[in-house]
């Protein structure tokens, strides 16, 4: 009886290992990691950065995109003009689209989802893009008229974000589980729990990807995207869970590590309407107490650029004022003492689940408490954080990585969860929304920076970096993440 | 006989109904709703009060009890929040994996335990006992993520025998299927091996100590005969016991290890449910799991009384 069992579980064993080794040929399919899947496939329906990390640039694309710079560039629109009050957009569309089902592209489709997406009953988790759209006409079937009811410098760069691009009426309301756009890949399948694959669109109107086939796998635990790498079963993890195992990524030549920058502005969000926050050299003496060096070492293993205010350091209009807000103890208590706080206070500080927020936060909280501040501190699950952080406003600190593009506007929002309300920086951000000549754009933004950097809003901490692993031999990813994408067309095995 | 079934049968739809109103109503009180959490920072208010119509969380709480109660005894779970698929495909795809993966574990566990804890039980004091419950205590102390990620190292990183984790679809064939549910099933049978060892030696040792054993040697069995023949089934009541609970719990319980080898089963499913606050989901599953664990507690009773009259008035 022992003996059968024994024979039995022998021959499992064998089996399995039979099926092990592939075949190695030249590779034309790549597995990408990928730590959250997204809940659907519809970019116009949800804020989840895992749907645009699947299918911006690959399977949708929208009138312009971003390139991998973060600059905008034309995508299903070949060209514009902009009338000289800044209020008519004409833009002139590629010939020759087809969607993956075969079906024509069209101003008509252009028209629908842009309508659709800015209607009374839309849910599209970003409507504010689309607030200066007045009327969208369709003049001939390559032509389509946008009006704005004011100017709006920002409206190309609106319409390169995943929340804007282009579906066709037919199959829109499949988006969620089996999207048909116009890109380069088609979507093939989506094994839900596991991975979605894509594949090559033959058809596609623009240069042809180079891959075959793309799989996005999805692995939350950290430990797990470490030795899917290892193992081979994963080629690239573009953003990889944890920055502790880089260095051992770093010294294997089987591997590439690819540092790059994001839009992600980690801050201290400070409640500016709760007591005692509503006290400017409060928030001045948090500013001065908090070492952002050491937080970067700490919680990010090295990775991360300092901010001194809400701005992308790689952007062009970036400037520094990280000197403002300088690690200065005997400041930060000098501070506390003229705002009537000289023996301290206690507060909360909320944490939600990504380790910048986890770690970081027990270092702030160390930090905090050498000028007397004690923050107490409740890990919060991103939902709990969205009740009571976000829109109940019952804080007094969180920690928080803003991974929206030029998004400084929120300042000027009184009733945004931080609640800062200064009336010359709302005046400012408005005036910056009409204004299209580039220089004094640029010189509004530098503006910008500055008051909020000299109000202390928040603890400006620093920029998020974006640590990926790849296997050596691949080429063409992207280094940086100006929105949150994965975008394969460039990308290619160089064996 | 059927009195006793009927009684049975009345208390498992009780305990069901008490089941679902508790599970309903702790994961309404949960904070947080799945519109706000799909729709993230930047949305506006009307938005997330368009989507939240738009996913029917407007009905009040107790007709979509209701409505949730009267769908599952039709078969219909509903529509995922997060999805948009229905609830009853979603656990059917996860539940290809889970199940086979619960089903696989325990005959590994079974088949390891079995020898092991016979073996300890005849040679009761001797070296092969004392390894055996050495080796036991130490399978039921190692949390079985961490032996987990011992066999991925090993097995999937040094030798590259097995994937570190995944699931290529049943479709990929039966036997990668099995293989991508080896480490896995090891990794949970292993403390299970463990205490089912310990019960099969504990349980055999009582049984051999009994008259009936005196009797069964005193007529001319050897050891061996009268091992196989009368104590080895009167010891496997309590065995068969502790199978049925395992099964239980390795459908329920394996959310940990699925994670750490990225199946796609039931476990993970909860998981991301509740991060989502795929209220529906979880509600679902959960449920799901309830019923599960009633039923083979149910069919154990049964089975009980079939073998033993006695129990049928006491119960």
């Amino acid at each position: 009886m022992f003996r059968r069992f024994s024979a039995v579980l022998f021959g499992l064993t064998i089996s399995a290992m039979a099926i092990s080794g592939g075949a190695q040929a030249a590779q034309t399919d790549i597995t990408i990691g990928m730590q959250l899947e997204p809940p659907n496939l519809d970019p116009t329906a949800g804020a989840a950065a895992a749907i645009d990390e699947v299918v911006y640039a690959n399977v949708f694309e929208g009138l312009t995109r971003f390139g991998s710079d973060g600059s905008v560039k034309p995508a299903l629109a070949e060209s514009w003009e902009i009338s000289d009050d800044g209020l008519t957009y004409t833009f002139k569309l590629q010939s020759g689209i087809t969607f993956h089902d075969g079906s024509e592209f069209n101003a008509e489709d252009v028209k629908f989802s842009l309508d659709r997406s800015r209607a009374e009953n839309s849910t599209n988790a970003q409507k504010q893009l689309f607030d200066s759209i007045d009327t969208i006409e369709v003049t001939d079937p390559e032509t389509v008229v946008i009006t704005l009811s004011a100017p709006n410098g920002a409206l190309l760069f609106n319409l390169a974000w995943g929340d804007a691009i282009v579906m066709s009426p037919d199959t829109f309301d499949m988006a969620k589980t089996a999207p048909v756009g116009t890109g380069p890949f088609k979507f093939s399948r989506w094994v839900q729990g596991d991975r979605i694959e894509l594949e090559k669109n033959p058809d596609y109107w623009g240069t042809a990807a180079k891959l075959d086939k793309v799989t996005f796998k999805f692995i939350s635990e950290p430990t797990a995207a470490f030795a899917a790498l290892m193992a081979g079963d994963v080629d690239a993890f573009p953003v990889y869970p944890a920055p502790e195992n880089l260095a051992q990524f770093e010294a294997d030549p089987r591997f590439s590590v690819v540092v790059g920058s994001t839009e992600g502005e980690t801050i201290l969000s400070t409640n500016n309407k709760q007591a005692p926050f509503d006290n400017k050299q409060v928030r001045q003496a948090v500013a001065h107490a908090i070492n952002r060096q050491e937080i970067i070492d700490g919680a990010m293993f090295g990775y991360g650029t300092p901010i001194g205010t809400h701005f992308a350091p790689h952007h062009p209009a970036y400037k520094d004022f990280t000197a403002d807000s300088a690690y200065d103890v005997e400041k930060a208590k000098a501070l506390l003492k003229e705002a009537g706080f000289e023996n301290g206070f206690k507060t909360t500080l909320k944490l939600p689940p990504p380790s910048y927020a986890r770690r970081g936060g027990e270092i702030i909280a160390a930090q905090l408490r050498q000028i007397g501040i004690e923050a107490e501190i409740s890990n919060l699950e991103w939902a709990q954080w969205l009740e009571q952080v976000f829109r109940g406003k019952d804080f007094g600190l969180t920690i928080v990585s803003h991974t929206e593009p030029m998004d400084i506007g929120i300042y000027a929002k009184p009733d945004y969860y931080f609640q800062y309300d200064n009336k010359d920086f709302q005046q400012l951000i408005s005036d910056l929304a009409l204004e299209t000549d580039e220089e004094r754009r640029t010189a509004m933004l530098q503006q910008a920076q500055e008051v909020i950097a000299g109000d202390y809003v928040n603890g400006y901490l620093f920029q998020l970096a974006k640590t990926g692993v790849a296997n050596a031999k691949i080429e063409g990813l992207w280094e940086n993440s100006p929105t949150q994408a994965n975008d394969m067309t460039e990308v290619f095995w160089n064996d | 006989m059927i009195r006793f079934i009927a009684r049975r049968l009345l208390s498992l739809a009780l305990t069901l109904l008490i089941a679902s109103v508790i599970i309903f109503l702790a994961l309404e009180v949960v904070p947080g709703d799945p519109a706000s959490v799909m729709l993230g920072v930047n949305a506006q208010a009307d938005t997330v009060a368009a989507l939240k119509e738009e996913l029917g969380l407007n009905v009040a709480k107790p007709v979509r009890y209701l409505n949730w109660v009267t769908g599952m005894l039709t078969g219909d779970f509903g529509i995922s929040y997060t999805y948009r698929t229905p609830v009853r495909d979603m656990i059917a795809d996860r539940m290809v994996i889970s199940f086979p993966l619960a089903l696989y574990a325990l005959l590994l566990s079974t088949l390891i335990a079995f020898p092991a804890g016979i073996i300890a039980a005849t040679k009761r004091g001797a070296v092969a006992d004392l390894s055996v419950m050495g080796t036991t205590q130490l399978g039921i102390a190692i949390p079985n993520f961490w032996f987990a990620m011992i066999l991925v190292s090993l097995f999937a990183i040094k030798l590259q025998w097995f994937s570190a984790g995944g699931f290529p679809g049943w479709e990929a064939g039966f036997g990668a299927g099995i293989k991508a549910l080896t480490l896995p099933a090891i990794a949970l049978a292993l403390p299970q091996a463990s205490i089912l060892a310990r019960v099969m030696r504990s349980s055999l040792l009582d049984t051999l100590g009994e008259d009936f054993i005196r009797t069964a040697r005193a007529k001319g069995l050897t050891a061996r005969q009268a091992l196989w023949h009368h104590a080895l089934r009167n010891a496997l009541i309590p065995v068969l016991t502790i199978i049925g609970l395992q099964f239980s719990f390795l459908l329920a319980g394996a959310i940990i290890v699925e994670n750490v080898f990225y199946l796609p089963g039931l476990g993970r499913l909860i998981f991301q449910g509740i991060t989502q606050r795929d209220l529906i989901v979880v509600e679902s599953v959960v449920m799901l799991l309830v019923f599960a664990v009633v039923m083979v507690t149910f069919l154990v009773d049964i089975a009980y009384a079939a073998v033993d009259p006695r129990l049928r008035r006491r119960m």
